[in-house]
């Protein structure tokens, strides 16, 4: 069986614009949610991860009009630039697959332009694939939150198979007053920044942004330390649409088949961590079941929002870069213990020298998704 | 090693008319999306009241594979975590976010509804599903221009060969205003019971979508 | 009193799509919730839009949610104790 490995990646959040200025953001203790009072995106303040308009359109004019180009559109752009760039791959040739993994796309496009084509996610995707120039028609993933996770086991998948020998995945999404009118109505917002698995927590803080990750068959193109895209796997809950499931059944189903299959010992676990009471409960429940439960385990969700379809990518990336770089990130907003099932909650930032990162998530309509990235 | 599949049975639904493995099961004279919905759910004896909460992508996709599910009792010869469900359409959950927007465009008349933004994700579909039927397994949304027959035979192929799904039930379900579509296929592996409707293929899932 | 009541069903039924149920049905005084019309946490959430919208009345905590949704009675209770003054 072909191994994947990973070529290159990228992260755009309001803490940097290479997956390196993210995680010096992180090391030093910053975070991207602040209050946003914006009429434009909710009668009444809230708190999110946004992107500067000034700093991305600045960012954005080294490689075009920022005039021509939607929001969702400048920040995909800018995070497969940067992507492509750090790797030799011919990424050209039809034998590389591009998927975009996001929720809702250019849905800002709703209020002012109902009938704009750009509204199409498959349109969006062709714009950023000929762009690029990328070979074959791209593929469009739609799964919720989990999305992310899932264009990466599709793309890793694709490549074991021989279908190609190179997939680029970005995964985007914006902060819009659909999403957030959407989730302020589910009372899933957050009152201050989100508190990941802390006792007070009181909801998820929602955050914008963009992630690539190049996967190679190549072991010559692979970045250093080599880190392989191993097994991943999704499954549902087969219990509600919206609510997780109390007994963990689809997440402890996908991490049991994951370890049957693996057989290794996981070192570490980025977790979906939205900071709501049910979600991260529900995590709990699912991690000790599987036996994981003394495994390090962090949410990104404090630095960077839920990022919805760009979530499982960027954080996927930052479980990579912790793997490589031998560095294990605190929870932000973290400082007590909160779920029924205590975890190993990483409360500090620490330097540790890790095998591998299990990136689990979940989402609505009940679907779950776990993903294995390992050192060769 | 590709194992080799079949189709074991297919449920289209369009234009007023629900069609299994090839039979004209169900049709009526024009009208709307929904109330043609209605009219099938009391037809093929549904019995599920949380129908009527969905948007017209999940009563579609759920009615095209309960007919399936139930006429294959596909339940009683697969446990929920071998069975697969890989869509595909088009406009994704679009036609639901334009309802939903609704509910924000005013601002003295600003309520958002829960209801309806929960269906603003096209793959809850597969979650309605999931629930009814008490699937567990692979599941997976993808918006493609047109039916892809190749990508169907790319992923669906994957899963079998990979021992990720025993069943899997893939397609297309899309909704767009008026119109709407959908073609499911149930994949089992050739060596079970019964020769099934075709090999799996993407010539013949492709003739079977085009209604040839 | 009772054409409140009489409402309510009608408004409720509307607004969780619940077309297979009658207003005679419902009974006034059953839970809403698991049990009675076995009505789940997005029917909850749609329920306290419905105050909102018709009535102009706003729930302020979980709590207070679960004591004013519990069944019709209590929700046209709600509504009466705000609109007295």
């Amino acid at each position: 069986m072909r191994k994947v490995y990973i070529a290159a990646d990228n992260i755009i959040s309001p803490l940097g614009f290479t997956t390196g200025e993210n995680a010096a953001s992180l090391k030093a203790g910053e975070k991207g949610i602040h209050e946003i009072s914006d009429p434009e995106l909710s009668p009444v303040p809230f708190h999110a991860s946004v992107i500067d308009t000034t700093r991305l359109d600045e960012r954005f004019s080294e490689e075009g009009d920022p005039e021509e180009f939607t929001r969702f559109e400048k920040m995909a752009v800018l995070s497969l630039r940067d992507a492509c760039s750090r790797t030799d791959a011919d990424l050209r040739g039809a034998r590389t697959l591009f998927i975009l993994s996001t929720t809702k796309g250019n849905i800002d496009l709703l209020a002012s332009s109902p009938s704009d084509e750009r509204l199409y996610l498959w349109q969006t995707a062709g714009m950023l694939g000929s762009y690029f120039g990328f070979g074959y028609k791209p593929l469009v993933i739609s799964d919720a939150c989990i999305s992310g996770v899932q264009a990466i086991i599709t793309g890793a998948r694709m490549i074991r198979a021989g279908l190609y020998d190179n997939v680029v995945i970005n995964g985007t999404d914006i902060i819009s007053e659909f999403v957030v009118s959407g989730f302020s109505a589910f009372k899933s917002l957050s009152q201050g920044p989100c508190m990941p698995f802390d006792k007070r927590r009181d909801g998820l803080s929602l955050g914008e942004g963009s992630g690539t990750i190049i996967l190679t068959a190549d072991p010559s193109l692979a970045a250093d330390p080599k880190i392989i895209a191993g097994e991943g796997f999704s499954t549902n809950d087969a219990n509600h649409i919206s609510g997780p499931s109390r007994t963990g059944e689809g997440l402890w189903l996908a991490i049991s088949s994951l370890l049957s299959r693996t057989g290794g010992k996981i070192s570490y676990i980025s977790a979906h961590g939205t900071a709501t009471p049910y979600n991260d409960e529900m995590e709990s429940i699912a991690i000790t079941r599987a036996g994981l439960q003394d495994v390090p385990v962090n949410s990104f969700k404090g630095y960077w929002g839920h990022t919805l379809g760009a979530a499982g990518i960027i954080e996927s990336v930052m479980g990579i870069h912790s793997v490589r770089n031998g560095i294990l990130f605190r929870t932000e907003g973290f400082s007590e213990p909160g779920t029924t099932n205590p975890l190993n909650i990483i409360a500090r930032t620490e330097n540790k020298q890790i095998m591998n990162c299990l990136k689990i998530a979940s989402g609505f309509g009940g679907c779950n998704a776990v993903q294995l990235f390992s050192r060769e | 090693m590709k194992s080799a599949l079949k189709i074991s049975g297919y449920c289209l639904i369009r234009k007023n008319r629900v069609v299994l493995d090839g039979r004209v099961l169900f049709e009526t004279g024009p009208m709307d999306f929904s109330s043609f919905a209605a009219e099938a759910y009391l037809h093929f004896n549904t019995c599920y009241p949380k129908f009527h909460k969905m948007d017209n992508l999940s009563k579609l996709g759920f009615l095209a594979s309960d007919i399936l599910i139930r006429d294959k009792k596909i339940t009683e010869s697969f446990k929920g975590r071998e069975i697969a469900i890989m869509l595909m359409n088009s406009s994704s959950s679009l036609d639901t976010d334009k309802t939903y927007q609704q509910t924000i465009t005013d601002r003295n008349n600003y309520f958002p509804s829960p209801a309806v933004f929960v269906y603003t994700l096209p793959n809850v579909v597969i979650g309605e599903i999931c629930i009814r039927h008490k699937i567990y397994g692979e599941g997976n949304f993808f918006i493609t221009e047109k039916f892809d027959a190749i990508l169907l035979d790319h992923i669906v192929n994957h899963l079998f060969n990979d021992g990720l799904a025993l069943c899997c039930i893939a397609g297309w379900t899309e909704v767009n205003g008026e119109n709407y579509e959908s073609a499911l296929f149930l994949i089992e592996e050739s060596s079970g019971t019964g020769s099934g409707i075709a090999n799996f293929g993407p010539a013949e899932t492709e003739s079977i979508y085009q209604g040839i | 009193m009772e054409q409140l009541e009489q409402k309510l069903k009608e408004e409720i039924i509307t607004a969780l799509n619940l077309s297979e149920m009658k207003p005679d049905n419902i009974d006034v005084n059953a839970p809403l919730f698991v049990d009675g019309l076995g009505l789940d946490s997005i029917d909850a959430l749609e329920l306290t839009v419905l105050l909102e919208k018709k009535y102009g009345l706003r729930i302020q905590t979980s709590e207070e949610g679960k004591k004013v949704l519990y069944s019709v009675k209590s929700m046209a209770e709600f509504i009466r104790s705000n609109n007295k003054g």
